[in-house]
């Protein structure tokens, strides 16, 4: 979508509300969902130039009832709509006013029968108003295939009979999760292809963080989409400093501190606070806590590694997993120095074998104990088996400069 | 995930020489991998494929800054010739290997698989945000 970004704006606000209302009266995903794109794409054309419509919702609704009326006049559609029809309850699908359709939608999307490989594009177009163009540049992949991968997990939820209804609170947890996990991984997809000041396509990170808002919004009481959402602007506040000039890596401890927003710290750090102490403590706002502590640090010095161990401590009560520990051995080695960290990392060569992670931290902690040679080795070792080109380029930066010093 | 599959020419004697074939026979080969072609297309996985022109066609350039030198093919000195590659997005490196097990098993001559060695190489990405 090109035009104003006030236009841009509203249409990805009103998508999912036009989306849902048309599921909801008209009952197929697959094809509503289509037929709201190519009304935001009309609209996307028309409003910068004819100015926005008085009633803009109702103006899509139109568009995309017109466009869902051609569409089912098609002779394909016409195949599925007799399928459908005579499947279809009309006892299911009531009119429920207030409910929300964002929320229906997210979970919808994001259900966990589909892969997030997925879920991420479906719901950057179905919940985000995305176009197929746009999600395809976001994921450097040709809009054609990106548009097969949408299709594909439109007929995957369409063949599977998965209904437009809220879950239930049985179920609810379960699908909440599998919300959180695509949003996060959405989340870190456009932090790992984003590049300092050269991005210029749609930033995944900004999408997740909005679409992350939208579900806070939906449930503001629920602890771990609170952490979630604190997660993602206290990390995303830091990537102006994560790239220098060249765009190669800027680790933590030496970013310009000056560089990371303090309106999205400010927030962050406000939510994380808030959520904390209120009910029980998840993986989400316990990762959210930790990038606080990094984000008030006014220098890497200043970090309260004693506070950051406490709350690996409790990350790994929460969830034992091999990267947590590899991450408390760090916060480990800047409490009780090098030998304790390396310490803690004794028992996971067999959990992450062959993962460049512990390669690259066992290198940090040789080099922090004065141990150049072993660092070499260890730096060298992690930037064969990275597949990240700035991590790479990172790790061989290290051994350069170990061999510099020696000189 | 994003890999690429690269196939190399078949090194001499590893296969029966494309003379050897039956117009069957690169029929069977051809619709073996437009098969594969057509499934990568429709599941959005394959992001782009090419095969390329004969080694004999080839030049190698050296340069130093200077006046480069320019070599023409073939180049009895290596060994091994990409014939082409597939640029795929899939969910896991097995996805990634099944791919290029189906394309080594492509049929050659007398409707045998070529069993011709496909290299599985991921590309590289950027880097996840630090904690």
């Amino acid at each position: 979508m090109t035009g104003e970004p006030g236009v841009e704006d509203l249409l990805r606000q009103l998508a999912p509300q036009v989306l849902g209302i048309l599921v909801r009266r008209h009952g197929d995903f697959a094809d509503a969902e289509d037929a709201v794109q190519e009304a935001l794409l009309a609209a996307a054309v028309q409003w910068p130039a004819d100015g926005v419509p008085a009633n803009p919702r109702g103006w899509l609704l139109a568009v995309a009832f017109r466009k869902l009326a051609d569409l089912r006049r098609s002779e394909a559609a016409r195949h599925r709509r007799e399928a459908f029809a005579a499947a279809r309850n009309p006892a299911v699908a009531p009119e429920v006013s207030g409910t929300d359709d964002s929320l229906t939608l997210l979970l919808l999307c994001c259900h966990p029968t589909l892969p997030a490989s997925a879920a991420i594009p479906l719901t950057l177009r179905a919940v985000g108003g995305l176009t197929t163009a746009e999600i395809a540049r976001a994921f450097l992949v040709p809009e054609p295939a990106m548009g097969k991968r949408i299709t594909r997990a439109k007929q995957r939820i369409r063949s599977s009979g998965l209904p437009f209804v809220l879950p239930n609170a049985a179920e609810l947890p379960d699908r909440l999760r599998a919300v959180e996990h695509v949003l996060y991984l959405m989340f870190n997809e456009g932090y790992a292809t984003s590049n300092g000041p050269k991005v210029t396509r749609t930033d995944l990170c900004t999408e997740a963080v909005r679409l992350t808002r939208m579900l806070h919004a939906s449930l503001p009481d629920h602890e771990e989409v609170a952490g979630l959402l604190a997660l993602m602007l206290l990390t995303d506040a830091r990537r102006p400093a994560r790239t220098g000039g060249h765009g190669e890596l800027v680790p933590l401890d030496r970013q310009d501190r000056t560089l990371w927003n303090q309106d999205m710290i400010g927030e962050g750090v406000a939510l994380i606070s808030a959520t904390l102490p209120r009910g029980t403590v998840g993986y989400y706002q316990l990762l959210a806590a930790i990038a606080a502590v990094h984000d008030e640090a006014k220098t890497a010095e200043d970090t309260d590694w004693q506070q950051i161990l406490a709350l690996y401590g409790l990350l790994a009560r929460v969830s034992a997993n091999p990267l947590v520990t590899l991450n408390r051995a760090v916060a480990a080695a800047m409490v009780h120095g090098p030998a304790a960290g390396l310490r803690a990392l004794a028992g996971l060569d067999d959990k992450l074998a062959g993962n460049h992670r512990l390669d690259a931290v066992r290198g940090h902690l040789r080099e922090m104990a004065g141990d150049r040679d072993r660092a070499i080795t260890h730096y060298l070792e992690a930037a064969t088996r990275t597949t990240s080109e700035a991590e790479r380029r990172y790790l061989l930066a290290r051994v350069a400069t170990l061999n510099t010093d020696d000189r | 995930m994003k890999y690429m599959l690269l196939m190399n020419h078949p090194a001499a004697g590893n296969e029966p020489a494309i003379e050897t074939c039956t117009a069957e026979d690169m029929q069977a080969s051809g619709a073996h991998m437009g098969q594969i072609m057509q499934e990568l297309v429709d599941s959005g996985e394959l992001l782009g494929a090419a095969g390329l022109a004969d080694p004999h066609t080839a030049k190698i350039v050296i340069s130093g800054g200077d006046a480069p030198v320019v070599t023409d093919g073939p180049f009895a000195e290596m060994k091994e010739f990409l014939a082409g590659y597939w640029l795929v997005d899939v969910d896991s490196e097995e996805r990634a290997i099944e791919i290029a097990a189906r394309t080594s098993a492509a049929p050659g001559a007398g409707g045998k698989p070529t069993r011709r060695p496909i290299e599985v190489r991921a590309v590289m990405r950027g880097a996840d945000p630090e904690l």
